[in-house]
């Protein structure tokens, strides 16, 4: 189908002025899109959908709260309340931000199981990472602002991590604070950073789906599409698979919201800050946990760590660096994996790696959210070290030594034949350019 | 692959109860209780909420304040609008200051906030021997356990066990974290007598005075219910119907 | 809150039938109802909040106030003045004549049946929103022994009449009700 000749005047008249119409209906209605996409593609429709919602709902709180030590948490008592429906849009947006982290890393296990970060879509999953960070950074900041016990304590901790840096360490904390301690003025520009960075992850969104766009979407089986056999248009297939998604996401979603909203919360935070009395366990929220255990996997007087790295630098400081860059590795996974395999489906030794991965993480989070002492100090350190180990070992190595299956000729080709599955009816070929 | 996610999920929810089962090592058990308000179609029954304010506002408030928690608030319980005015016009709160430039005391009005019992945080220290009586208005949101822990701990002051001191001005407690806690039992047994003739007994003060803080916590509760359940039932129709559209969509195309 | 399904509802004909079949366009008007569910909330929290509610109401109690004394008190942000008037205030305000006044009313529509001593009105001036002088013992009263405004001269009487001067309405009588004789809410 090629350009469409809009029957409506007045559409016609703004399309000759400024394409929008004719670049949705490229973009949407026409886009091909592989056909056997599964759910699993779903999730990043869905984190843009949850962003929407997210600044909807904190542009709205935005109105109502106040950005000051002394009135902060009262203001979202406030809200919580006096604001007409304060309640149900404080409560979207609390768990929003964890439903946005659920779905985002869904997308990105999604992306690592499908070789989704392999050519030629390598930028789009360092956009992605991008946005992984950005993500983090904003829910970072927003999380100090109701001005709880662990937005506070949460807050000195991170930020006092700064402080490892060598030589510039100590005015750059002094600088984050605005002042010698987490206080009012932390508070103000946190709120400021906190509105702006999520415009900024609208903006590399958009440059994430340009990306996409470029090359079209990955799908279960990794191989190329070869023709319109292979692909739909997304519209109208795919916006409603998109939408169907989005009314299951919804029911999860709004389910915690109305019957569990404290589920992803600490009650600490429902404690007013105060900053000469310290909660007995500091844990960050969950989507943290992971990075968190990373983070303390360091400890100055264990022989494991002080045998490599104690005459170079802090364990402070290898904590810090070992958890950004357990973000990092992810930018080069690309040209770590050399397999020119992209589906999971057909790499035998890799899957078994990735389920590996996967229970890694959870064990890093199970980790994180205890305190630092006894069994979980080992444990944290065995899954810190199998982490890296994952990224930086196993993967390259199953590049060069894995023996793939026997790869289908196309996308269409199992499936119009009515068979479904992905056994290949010709001898083995090559690999698709990867 | 479906099998596999499922597995996923199933770690996911065991590392989320194993995190919590970790930390309950230290405390001990809470008892589950049964509240009105449980559930999906939970409630706060009234006559219990009217209790628990007699009990708060006869034993609890000589200590801790409720400062976010409006008098007018107390109309959503059943008490009338005279006996709000009633209630505020019994405390005194300051105001000011006046044309002579002298803050004042004033009965309070229903669109004030509960008066608190101190006028700072170190005045309620040096009255308690330098411990803190914090304020209870998110208490049921603030401590782990929530409204079965409050019930708990009101209920579960006892003889420490042999072997067991408790340092000089504190109380042992079966349930506060570290079981050494600076409130003395709050409750005795007819140490209120309830408007509408109900014993009085420690068991149901305790009871009476969760039901209220915890809609001091959370008074939106009742109606984040309400609304939740046709949210979702009109969620789980639009999402059957959104199915169906996806299933004629896709009828004709092989995938 | 609700699915994001907005209105285009997909039906893969683009032949030029007509005919929609019932689901999509049951499944549309769903989601469109959905949609406007959850936007409502959205636009309602603008509305007043219940604390700024419950401060529009506003008891008096006025057995202090002598006759011929006024007090301002605050009502949703703004001074309302209640005034005592004395006998002659009263009569004074009664003998004008519709045809002299900017703004004709007469004085027993701004005074409640009963209680024509009591003048309750907000202290705004009906001109550009400042404050008339009159309230406190020694400002000026203005020519008509009311009150007066200094930013633009405009001069009031002893009804809160606008009587000479910019501004073009009389001073407004809030809602306001006798609970008891000794004590009014405003609001």
């Amino acid at each position: 189908m090629s350009a469409p000749e809009f029957k409506n005047p007045v559409i016609r008249w703004i399309d000759y002025r400024l394409p929008v119409f004719s670049f949705m209906h490229h973009e949407l209605n026409e886009y091909p899109t592989p056909r056997n996409l599964s759910y699993w593609w779903n999730f990043g429709s869905l984190a843009g959908i949850v962003l929407v919602v997210m600044i909807a709902t904190g542009i709205v709180l935005a109105m109502h709260y106040t950005p000051h030590t002394a009135f902060a948490f009262e203001s979202v008592e406030r809200i919580m309340r006096d604001v007409n429906y304060g309640w149900l849009i404080r409560y979207l947006h609390m768990n929003g931000a964890s439903a946005f982290f659920i779905v985002v890393f869904i997308h990105i296990f999604r992306g690592l199981y499908y070789g989704s970060y392999k050519s030629p879509r390598e930028l789009l999953w360092i956009i992605g990472v991008v946005i992984l960070l950005t993500m983090m950074a904003t829910a970072f900041l927003g999380y100090v602002l109701p001005w709880g016990q662990m937005s506070f304590w949460g807050a000195t901790v991170i930020t006092n991590l700064f402080s490892a840096i060598p030589l510039i360490g100590e005015p750059i904390v002094t600088w984050l604070w605005g002042g010698f301690s987490v206080d009012n003025p932390t508070l103000n520009r946190f709120f400021s950073l906190h509105y702006l960075l999520p415009f900024v992850l609208v903006g590399v969104v958009i440059v994430h789906l340009m990306a996409l766009h470029q090359h079209g979407s990955g799908n279960p089986v990794g191989i190329d599409t070869k023709g319109p056999q292979d692909s739909i248009p997304f519209h109208p297939y795919y916006t409603v698979k998109d939408m169907f998604g989005t009314g299951v996401f919804f029911l999860v979603y709004l389910w915690f919201v109305f019957y569990a909203p404290n589920f992803f919360g600490e009650p600490d935070n429902y404690i007013e800050a105060n900053p000469l009395q310290t909660p007995p366990h500091i844990v960050p929220e969950w989507y943290f946990l992971p990075f968190y255990a990373i983070l303390r996997a360091f400890t100055d007087d264990y022989p494991v760590y002080s045998w490599f790295l104690s005459w170079l630098m802090s364990a402070k400081l290898a904590g810090v660096i070992a958890m950004f860059g357990s973000i990092l590795v992810l930018f080069f996974l690309p040209w770590l994996d050399r397999s020119p395999v992209r589906s999971a489906r057909f790499r035998p030794l890799y899957r078994q790696f990735f389920w590996l991965l996967l229970i890694d993480c959870f064990v890093l989070g199970w980790v994180g959210a205890n305190p630092a002492e006894g069994h979980f100090i080992w444990i944290g350190q065995v899954a810190t070290t199998y982490y890296f180990a994952h990224f930086l070992v196993i993967v390259p190595l199953l590049g060069i030594f894995e023996k793939p299956r026997p790869l289908p000729t196309s996308i269409g080709e199992p499936v119009l034949k009515g068979g479904g599955g992905s056994t290949a009816s010709a001898a083995a070929r090559p690999m698709e350019k990867a | 692959m479906m099998r596999n996610a499922i597995l996923a999920a199933c770690v996911a929810a065991l590392t989320a109860v194993a995190s919590t089962a970790s930390f309950a090592a230290e405390a001990v058990k809470i008892p589950n209780q049964e509240w009105t308000f449980d559930g999906l179609f939970g409630t706060f029954d009234r006559g219990a909420l009217q209790r628990g304010f007699q009990v708060y506002n006869n034993v609890c408030a000589a200590c801790h304040s409720l400062r976010l928690v409006a008098y007018r608030n107390l109309q959503e319980i059943g008490f009338s609008e005279d006996q709000v005015k009633e209630i505020a016009a019994a405390k005194e709160t300051t105001d000011g200051p006046n044309d002579a430039g002298e803050m004042f005391q004033r009965p309070a009005r229903p669109s004030d906030k509960f008066v608190s019992p101190f006028p700072n945080d170190n005045a309620a220290r040096a009255a308690n021997n330098g411990a803190f009586p914090p304020d209870l208005s998110l208490m049921v949101k603030a401590r782990k356990g929530g409204v079965d822990y409050l019930h708990a701990l009101m209920t579960g002051y006892k003889e420490p066990p042999p072997g067991v001191t408790v340092p000089e001005g504190m109380s042992y407690n079966a349930y506060f974290p570290g079981h050494a806690i600076a409130m003395p039992p709050p409750l005795s047994e007819g140490g209120v007598e309830y408007a509408d003739k109900t014993k009085a007994t420690v068991d149901q003060m305790s009871r009476d005075v969760s039901t209220f803080l915890a809609w001091a916590a959370e008074p939106e509760m009742e109606a984040r219910k309400r609304l939740g359940v046709k949210v979702l039932l009109f969620l789980l129709i639009l999402t059957g119907m959104l199915y169906a559209v996806k299933r004629k969509v896709w009828k004709d195309v092989k995938h | 809150m609700a699915s994001s399904a907005d209105t285009t509802a997909p039906g893969g004909r683009e032949d030029g039938e007509t005919r929609r079949d019932f689901l999509y366009l049951a499944t549309a008007a769903f989601g469109a109802v959905g949609v406007g569910a959850a936007v409502w909330p959205l636009i309602d929290q603008m509305n007043p909040a219940a604390d700024t509610l419950a401060a529009s109401t506003t008891e008096v109690n006025l057995e202090p106030i002598q006759p011929g004394q006024r007090v301002t008190i605050t009502w949703r942000g703004k001074p309302v003045f209640i005034a005592r008037r004395t006998p002659q205030q009263i009569e004074a305000a009664r003998q004008v004549q519709m045809g002299q006044l900017i703004d004709p009313q007469p004085d027993a529509e701004r005074v409640k049946e009963g209680k024509e001593e009591w003048l309750v009105v907000v202290g705004v001036c009906t001109h550009l929103g400042c404050i008339p002088l009159g309230q406190k013992s020694g400002e000026q009263l203005g020519d008509y022994k009311g009150w007066f405004c200094p930013c633009h001269g405009s001069h009031y009487d002893t009804s809160g009449r606008i009587r000479r001067g910019p501004a073009p309405l009389n001073l407004e009588v809030p809602e306001y009700t006798f609970l008891t004789d000794t004590q009014i809410r405003i609001g």
